[in-house]
């Protein structure tokens, strides 16, 4: 076992770097002059002070050398600094947006576990009757309606029809105000609602496979009730898989969700990801990517550690 | 002994009908499956034949009929230049579809089943490159990843379509928006392909234990026989299954991309920038068929090939249901 946890804890620097040297390449290769985005398009790109720019970011290297510098920078957990923004330092303008994507997300998840985890225990139990089809089928429905489209419907009918949440001087609900203000609640329901499709699906197979075990059939043939044998025996064994999608969507949290903080204007991770590529602002963008990369390494550990630890039978070598 | 032995014509005869028709019997007995096919089919259709059927051109603008909420002429309203909604409303149809199943063929289908074949039945370092490839690329979020993609290549591309314009007879090409077309098939057929890989792998590692596969080693069968003829077809199933819930998400790839502003550029008409251009809430409120018509639509789309799949998961894993 700590033999696996090992050999994967080995392979996250690994991919890291193989991570960076692509998205690395892939925007020096790309288009724009970063000197020429800080500097603007009128100045020349031969001019004295986009030399000097241009020797200060160290740009002037072999990109190679620049990659390693880069690199050892970044384990070192300096990011460098921001294009756009210049004179900030990328870690700083990061951690406070990816902190408000995170409250969010995590709203988000807690929306689609709380209804997907339940709902699907409860349709697992009435298969063959109209519940299982007709509950799955909405959950679909759900998650089929394209986000640009479900979040200003959420806000036209909660804010503007029946006035059920606040209306803020003109922006409806817009904005940014923590986790506990209002205005989380139309973008944590865009995010969490599409989400339960999921749950309810994944739930309601592992809730079956359970059922089918041999160790119910004993349970109910010593004699144990419905409810006893649902908690205790069903809804524990059943819920180990759901751990597995579960820290995948904890990695999601980081990422953030790019459509729903655009058409709210949350300052979060996703909308600063947009904005930086417009902007060609990329030590942030190779920041993000980086940092998304890494949390998925490390969630798919979790999930296959935390996967053995509930469930003993499961072995690593 | 000779007796025992049956006669070509005999066993011709005797031939059953195959997996895949006895599934599709089963899919058609179900009528929610069968209004997906339905819908499916509609809205394809009127997307492909769109040149025949559009009443206007989708840049056509008529100054006298801004902002017209749905009426006998225009069937879908005009937007706010006075183009024909309907009209656009199909040509972006036509785009989506082109793209999604330009991405699904070569991305998921033709890249991902050769992946996961070559990777499953070799083992060793080939699947080991193979499999980490899949997972470097797949631990970037799948946005971010068509991000970057159309971000980065798409300046590289119109230089390289300038380049073969102005080197051959060909003309038009950039304004034709044969590189919108490119770069969005492009990021979607970079994360396309881990998911089938992956299944298509799985699959094969259990097949090339079971004795059909020894048999037919033995027998002398090539590889790519072994692989194509005889394992293939047995990991079928749940390849039809993963390519149609699949399908799903690609179209919502490629609205994405298109409502960001890295997709299909306007004026030409596409699901994603109309979405953008009518995603807001004083558009709901004063006219809403700019945002209805598109985003019905494409949640129609999303919606019944969702539903698909789930019905073949349960055509094909009776065991399930």
């Amino acid at each position: 076992m700590w033999n696996y946890i090992i050999r994967r804890l080995l392979w996250v620097p690994f991919l890291l770097l193989v991570v960076s040297f692509i998205s690395f390449m892939l925007f020096r290769l790309g288009p724009g002059d970063p000197v020429l985005v800080i500097l603007g398009n009128k100045y020349d790109p031969s001019s004295q002070s986009a030399q000097n720019l241009r020797e200060e970011l160290g740009l002037d290297k072999p990109l190679m050398v620049q990659f390693a510098n880069y690199s050892v920078n970044f384990f070192q957990g300096d990011f460098g600094e921001s294009y756009r923004y210049r004179g900030q330092s990328v870690r700083k303008l990061i951690s406070a947006k990816m902190w408000i994507s995170a409250q969010l997300s995590l709203a988000a998840l807690v929306i689609s576990t709380t209804i997907g985890i339940p709902l699907g225990f409860f349709i697992a139990h009435k298969q063959g009757g109209w519940q299982d089809p007709a509950i799955v089928t909405i959950c679909l429905v759900v998650m089929s309606i394209p986000v640009m489209v479900f979040v200003p419907v959420l806000l036209w009918l909660l804010c503007l029809k029946n006035l059920w949440l606040p209306f803020w001087g003109g922006i409806p609900c817009s904005g940014w105000g923590g986790l506990f203000d209002q205005r989380i609640i139309v973008p944590a329901l865009s995010m969490g609602l599409p989400g339960v499709a999921v749950f309810v699906r994944l739930m309601r197979a592992s809730t079956l496979d359970v059922m089918k075990q041999d160790y119910i059939v004993t349970a109910h043939s010593k004699g144990l009730g419905p409810f006893v044998i649902d908690t205790r025996h069903v809804f524990r064994n059943a819920v180990i898989p759901i751990v597995t999608i579960l820290s995948f969507s904890l990695a999601g949290l980081i990422g953030g969700a790019i459509i729903t903080e655009t058409i709210m204007g949350i300052p979060g991770i996703g909308r600063l990801a947009v904005q930086s590529v417009f902007d060609r602002d990329y030590p942030v963008i190779m920041a993000i990517t980086l940092i998304t990369a890494g949390f998925f390494a490390i969630a798919n550990l979790l999930a296959d550690i935390t996967y053995a630890l509930v469930d003993p039978r499961i072995r690593y070598r | 002994m000779t007796q025992n032995v049956k006669t070509e014509q005999e066993i011709k005869s005797f031939k059953t009908k195959g997996h895949i028709h006895r599934a599709f019997d089963r899919l058609i007995r179900k009528k929610l499956a069968v209004g997906c096919l339905v819908i499916l089919g509609i809205i394809y259709l009127s997307g492909i034949t769109v040149d025949w059927i559009s009443p206007y051109g989708y840049t056509d603008q008529d100054y006298t009929q801004i902002r017209q909420s749905p009426n006998s002429s225009h069937w879908l309203g005009t937007d706010r230049a006075g183009r024909d909604v309907f009209t656009r409303v199909l040509w972006g149809i036509q785009n989506t579809l082109i793209l999604t199943f330009v991405g699904m063929l070569t991305g998921g289908l033709i890249l991902g089943v050769t992946m996961g074949l070559v990777s499953g039945y070799f083992g060793g370092y080939i699947d080991a490159i193979i499999q980490r490839t899949g997972e470097i690329v797949s631990s970037i979020p799948t946005f971010f990843l068509i991000l970057i993609i159309s971000a980065t290549v798409r300046p590289r591309i119109i230089e390289f379509v300038r380049w073969v314009e102005d080197n051959s007879f060909l003309e038009g090409l950039v304004r034709g928006g044969i590189v919108d077309y490119f770069v969005i098939s492009l990021s979607l057929v970079s994360f396309g392909w881990i998911g089938t890989a992956r299944l298509v792998r799985g699959q094969i590692l259990y097949l090339k234990e079971t004795q059909f596969i020894d048999a037919a080693r033995s027998i002398g069968v090539s590889t790519p026989n072994v692989l194509f003829r005889h394992l293939l077809p047995n990991a079928i199933s749940p390849l039809i299954v993963t390519v149609t819930m699949g399908m799903g998400s690609m179209i919502g790839a490629e609205i994405f991309l298109s409502w960001i502003g890295l997709g299909i550029q306007p004026p030409r008409p596409s699901l994603g920038v109309m979405l953008w251009e009518s995603g807001n809430i004083s558009v709901i409120r004063t006219e809403p068929w700019l945002m209805f018509a598109p985003g019905s639509v494409a949640f129609l789309m999303v919606l019944a090939w969702n539903l698909l799949g789930d019905a073949l998961n349960d055509v094909f894993n009776p065991r399930t249901y």
